[in-house]
């Protein structure tokens, strides 16, 4: 047993000194440094804290990261469930999973630029030259700056998330609608039930805690988001999130105070999700 | 007799004909969504090979009607005078020897909790499982001090120690749920035969997990690949070290409507997450799986 230890403690050596290192450590000194001042010389109390609570600036983030947390994991979830169900009955599903799945395959930031690149915004006497304003175009509308008009900008930066991120919805419940017996639903459909019952009362009480594990990690992903918004307006008009923030109060107003302060409201947000994580991994153990 | 069966035929047909009438809506709805998905990319990809001043005044669409203007200028341009061609470099050198490291220590650690017995593994096991959603955000301002005192600020090595560490409690959480499910006997009768802990992992446990460790290896590599974050904040924005996303977002930041240079650029940050996802789509997707779902 002694030597057990010994050897135990070689083998995750390399692996406890980054974590704590670049993760432990790290965290706790940042919630202490959400207590100091900008130069984390003077300790402040709750005033970091308070300005992220009050000032305008701040809560408009807060509002945003709640636009990302409920339209991004609610449409992913929703199309991703939809689009899930309606390949797993044709013979080309294999093609029409790769192709909603393709955009998780590249970076936020070429999704930010390929997207930018989608909302261009010409005055309304040129030829639109992105795609969403040339639409708007053949519709009769007039064309949109997509990017500044802060009543749809958050939006048009969600719409981008969604379009990376519904493909790892699709692929996680498309293997759980795979893992449903097909004598359950032959059964329902010999009693009677309809399609959409089946879908109602069968399919999707069975596929729960997948999709609650898909929910998770796309809560998780919404309240993180960054590289989006770094690469899409850098938070300005109006879109700022939390990660942004926090690296615009780091770099731009060299103010280490909020900085770890954002980046603690950051991880409270997430603690609930941690919470399910570990209790879903403990009721499978 | 033969008029029973041509009557069944006709049946069968028929019902045929009015089920794909009925799955028609489905079709329509399916190829429509997978059109709208690879639009975005398609016009990236169209646009990249279009000549400046055709970019600027017309949509990408239009390229495919006459007069047909393609060239690989824009690609040659971001390659060299915009450092795309050394930043590929970088994102080689930062994302394959940190992808290595990863596997390399996680495989260690996800050995030692499920194969050896020790007081507290358990526990220690649930800490990693917490660290899984901790955001790195937090870690940012202390590592930088860290390194900034180490005078480790703008170098490889710092950095691959940062995304390994970072992406450790996904690594060590999908290995060891690989390397719990192993065969009991093999290792058992191994280590009756006087096998130490070191050969059964060299020689059992690693080659029987190459499936999970290849898909670890490709997510980790994507995952560091696709970094903007860690590689804007750690390697200070020096020029010479930085990483694709990085010089991408300052073209951005700096030609922001120069979209022959953007769209290039994003475009050959692009190609090898791409021939990686269409080449290994399986570990790619088992790679999600296993993380995501069998937890």
């Amino acid at each position: 047993m002694r030597r057990n230890r010994l050897i135990a403690l070689l083998y995750l050596a390399p692996a406890g000194l980054l974590l704590s290192m670049f993760l432990v450590y790290p965290v706790l000194n940042t919630i202490y440094l959400s207590f100091l001042d900008n130069d984390s010389e003077q300790f402040v109390g709750w005033d970091n804290y308070v300005y992220l609570f009050t000032s305008p600036a701040t809560l408009v983030v807060f509002r945003n990261n709640i636009l990302w947390l409920v339209l991004f994991t609610g449409a992913c979830l929703v199309i991703g469930l939809l689009m899930a169900v309606l390949a797993n009955q044709v013979r080309y599903e294999a093609i029409a999973k790769a192709i909603i799945f393709v955009p998780m395959a590249v970076s936020f930031t070429a999704a930010g630029v390929i997207w930018r690149f989608m909302y261009i915004y010409r005055a309304p006497q040129f030829g639109q030259t992105g795609v969403m304003n040339a639409l708007l175009d053949v519709l009769g509308f007039d064309p949109i700056p997509w990017i500044s008009n802060t009543s749809v900008n958050n939006y048009a930066l969600i719409a981008a998330g969604i379009w990376m991120w519904t493909g790892f919805a699709l692929v996680v419940v498309s293997a759980g609608l795979k893992g449903i017996p097909s004598e359950v639903i032959e059964a329902a459909r010999i009693d009677g039930a309809n399609e959409r019952q089946i879908f109602w009362h069968v399919i999707l009480p069975m596929l729960k805690s997948v999709l609650v594990v898909v929910a998770v990690t796309l809560v998780i992903n919404s309240l993180k988001v960054f590289d989006l918004v770094y690469v899409m307006t850098f938070g300005n008009y109006d879109t700022d999130v939390l990660a942004n923030r926090m690296f615009k109060e780091m770099f731009t107003f060299g103010n280490f105070g909020r900085a770890s302060a954002v980046a603690v409201v950051l991880l409270l947000a997430i603690i609930p999700m941690m919470a399910v994580n570990i209790r879903r991994f403990r009721r499978g153990e | 007799m033969a008029e029973h069966a041509a009557a069944v035929k006709q049946d069968t047909l028929g019902t045929r004909m009015v089920r794909a009438l009925g799955r028609g809506p489905l079709h329509v709805a399916l190829i429509a969504i997978c059109l709208a998905w690879m639009v975005p990319t398609l016009g990236l990809l169209v646009s990249s090979f279009r000549p400046a001043a055709a970019i600027a005044t017309t949509g990408w669409w239009t390229a495919f009607s006459t007069p047909f203007e393609f060239t690989l200028e824009n690609y040659q341009q971001v390659l060299t005078t915009q450092g795309m061609g050394r930043s590929f470099l970088n994102s080689v050198m930062i994302a394959l020897p940190a992808t290595a490291i990863t596997i390399v220590v996680a495989a260690l650690a996800a050995y030692a909790f499920s194969w050896i017995e020790f007081p507290g593994r358990d526990w220690l096991f649930l800490v990693v499982v917490g660290l899984l959603v901790v955001p790195l955000q937090l870690t940012l301002i202390p590592v930088l001090r860290i390194f900034a005192t180490l005078g480790w600020t703008g170098s490889f090595f710092a950095i691959w120690l940062a995304h390994t560490a970072y992406g450790l409690p996904f690594a060590v959480f999908l290995l060891r749920n690989f390397f719990v499910a192993l065969p009991k006997d093999l290792l058992e009768s191994a280590f009756l035969d006087g096998a130490s802990h070191f050969t059964a992992f060299r020689r059992i446990v690693m080659p029987l997990s190459v499936p999970a460790l290849a898909a670890l290896g490709i997510f980790q590599f994507l995952w560091l690949w696709n970094d903007l974050l860690v590689a804007l904040v750690y390697l200070g924005g020096v020029r010479s070290v930085a990483p694709m996303t990085v010089t991408i977002s300052n073209l951005v930041n700096s030609f922001g409507s120069s979209w022959h240079l953007l769209t290039s650029a994003a475009f050959i940050s692009m190609i090898l997450p791409l021939v990686i996802f269409f080449a290994l789509q399986r570990y790619f997707v088992e790679g999600i799986l296993a993380g995501a779902v069998k937890g």
